[in-house]
């Protein structure tokens, strides 16, 4: 069995311990993370609207920033899940990088991400939600929290 | 030389220039493309020497005083305020998103007011970025403010922005008489941003973060905090002197690098670059160029578009127009364009053409000609970015801010600020 697992910053503690949990000691584990390019766009664009200054890099550049930081988490989320498992750090738009990644898996285990502390719709917003409509395997769906009501 | 020729010659040197400094090709500087049309338009007439050089020598003193700035921020970033800004932040969230946003709030706001617009977007954009994805929070609503107020609070003192130090001398205001008239204004900038991004960013603002390390406590920056709060009552006390504030600046800017230099932590020639000389002469020749353009009917076309006059309605229209000129043509080219047409009303309506032209660019971010570009850039580099959600933000909170910011400043000249 191959079974992506797909971690999100705020969520990824609860969605690694549910793979711990249910997946079999078998599977083919792929610990997935997509970072978004918006805030680093947006960073980037800012900088682009100065007009006339000098273009040499003063800090740190932005996709480093990120990159690193999604690396440190699938290696935290490792550590946690405690057994082999592939990393895989992808970006762009994510709900489309899921589902694709998703494409060579038989499970995909992922975390409600909009209203989780609460049960109903609102508790998946549209990046979860498109990939449990589009996944084209099993989907194992877990609550972060425990919800109230 | 007829003044329709002239007139499209300089307009013809404005676009060349602008587009030298959006497209950015790599074997030519836009510095010298803005000083080469400068040079031009005086070679062929359009603009006599002696009128360049009135307003080569309006601009010099803003060059140094935005030279010395720029120092000022380089010293800054030098003895790690940024970073420690950075550390301060990601405590002071204790995991909450929410209180993250305000923290970054503050100190954007902080920054910008201080030392410019230009050290957030530079310097402190990327430490928030990475203060929220070492947060394990979703960085957006903190980038996404960062780069909003980097414009939006730039409005309360002459340093904050270069348009405001550009239009400072005309304004004819001191000091304390700028920040005075510009405090409610910048404030009500401030508040709507808060509204509206709290609101847009709800639910990521809800979302507790999945934070497990305990950020290291901050190095204090000692030496930067030192100069730049004695820079700052400096300027509030220089004014109430008249010492010129360029001095001010100017003393700031040694006492943060002769220490480096002497200590040899900075090179003599890191210190040139941080000036941007190229980036000096890109401004004077712009400047020249939109003298030109200004002299030969650009002013007289601006003049019958802009409002006359401080009746309130006078300057919400002078801030739309001068809003809509700097989403147009971005808003160092806008405010040179405008101030000298909005001079005649008096104070007050430059600074109404400041707050057009300082929280306007956030509509379409990077001024409308440029996002163009920019749009192609991107999908050169592959990238598949959402720039609608930008627009949105920018449509929710540029109209509002416009409004409530000079709505403010007329109250303030009607209080006798």
């Amino acid at each position: 069995m191959r079974a992506l697992v797909w971690i999100v910053a705020e969520t990824w503690q609860a969605t690694v311990a549910a793979a711990a949990a249910f997946l079999p000691a078998g599977a083919d584990v792929t610990l997935l993370h997509v970072r978004a390019r918006d805030a680093e766009t947006v960073a980037r664009g800012a900088r682009y609207a100065l007009l006339g200054r000098s273009h040499r890099p003063t800090a740190e550049p932005l996709e480093v920033i990120s990159e690193q930081s999604a690396r440190q988490l699938l290696a935290d989320a490792q550590a946690v899940l405690g057994r082999d498992a592939v990393l895989d750090a992808r970006s762009g738009r994510i709900e489309h990088e899921v589902v694709a990644a998703a494409g060579t898996a038989d499970l995909i285990v992922l975390a409600r991400d909009q209203d989780y502390a609460h049960r109903g719709p609102r508790s998946l917003g549209p990046t979860a939600r498109y990939v449990v409509d589009h996944a084209p395997c099993a989907v194992l769906l877990i609550w972060p929290d425990t919800p109230s009501g | 030389m007829p003044e329709a020729l002239a007139l499209a010659l300089s307009l013809a040197g404005l676009a060349a220039t602008l587009a030298a400094a959006i497209a950015r090709p790599r074997w030519l500087p836009e510095a010298a493309v803005a000083v080469g049309a400068a040079a031009a338009l005086v070679a062929v007439g359009a603009v006599t020497v002696s009128r360049a050089g009135q307003a080569v020598g309006h601009l010099a003193p803003t060059i140094g005083f935005l030279a010395a700035l720029l120092l000022l921020a380089d010293g800054c970033r030098r003895d790690g305020l940024f970073r420690a800004l950075g550390d301060m932040m990601a405590r002071g969230s204790r995991d909450s998103p929410r209180r993250l946003l305000a923290l970054v709030f503050a100190v954007a706001s902080g920054v910008t007011v201080t030392l410019g617009l230009d050290p957030t977007i530079v310097l402190l954009t990327p430490v928030v970025l990475a203060t929220a994805t070492r947060l394990r929070m979703s960085p957006e609503p903190d980038v996404y403010a960062t780069v909003h107020l980097a414009n939006s609070a730039s409005l309360l003192l002459p340093i904050s922005n270069l348009t405001n130090l550009l239009v400072f001398t005309a304004s004819g205001l001191s000091f304390t008489g700028f920040a005075a008239l510009m405090l409610l204004p910048t404030l009500a900038a401030i508040t709507v941003e808060w509204a509206v991004l709290t609101r847009f960013f709800a639910a990521e603002l809800g979302r507790p973060p999945g934070r497990e390390a305990v950020p290291a406590a901050p190095h204090l920056p000692r030496l930067a905090l030192a100069v730049l709060s004695a820079t700052l009552a400096g300027f509030l006390v220089g004014s109430l002197f008249g010492v010129s504030p360029v001095w001010i600046a100017a003393a700031g800017a040694t006492a943060i690098t002769v220490p480096a230099l002497v200590r040899r932590t900075v090179k003599a020639g890191d210190v040139l670059r941080a000036i941007q000389p190229s980036f000096l002469l890109f401004v004077l020749g712009l400047g020249v160029i939109v003298v030109a353009a200004s002299d030969n009917g650009l002013a007289a076309a601006v003049r019958m578009v802009l409002p006359g006059g401080t009746s309130l309605p006078a300057l919400l229209g002078i801030a739309a127009v001068s809003a809509l000129l700097a989403n147009l043509v971005n808003n160092l080219p806008a405010i040179l364009i405008i101030t000298p047409v909005a001079v005649a009303s008096g104070p007050a309506a430059v600074l109404a053409a400041l707050v057009g032209v300082n929280v306007g660019p956030n509509l379409t971010y990077v001024g409308s000609l440029a996002t163009l570009l920019w749009r192609r850039l991107l999908r050169a580099e592959d990238t598949d970015v959402n720039l609608g959600e930008f627009t949105r933000l920018g449509a929710a909170t540029v109209p509002a801010a416009l409004a409530a910011s000079t709505l403010l400043l007329w109250c303030g000249v009607k209080a006798g600020l």
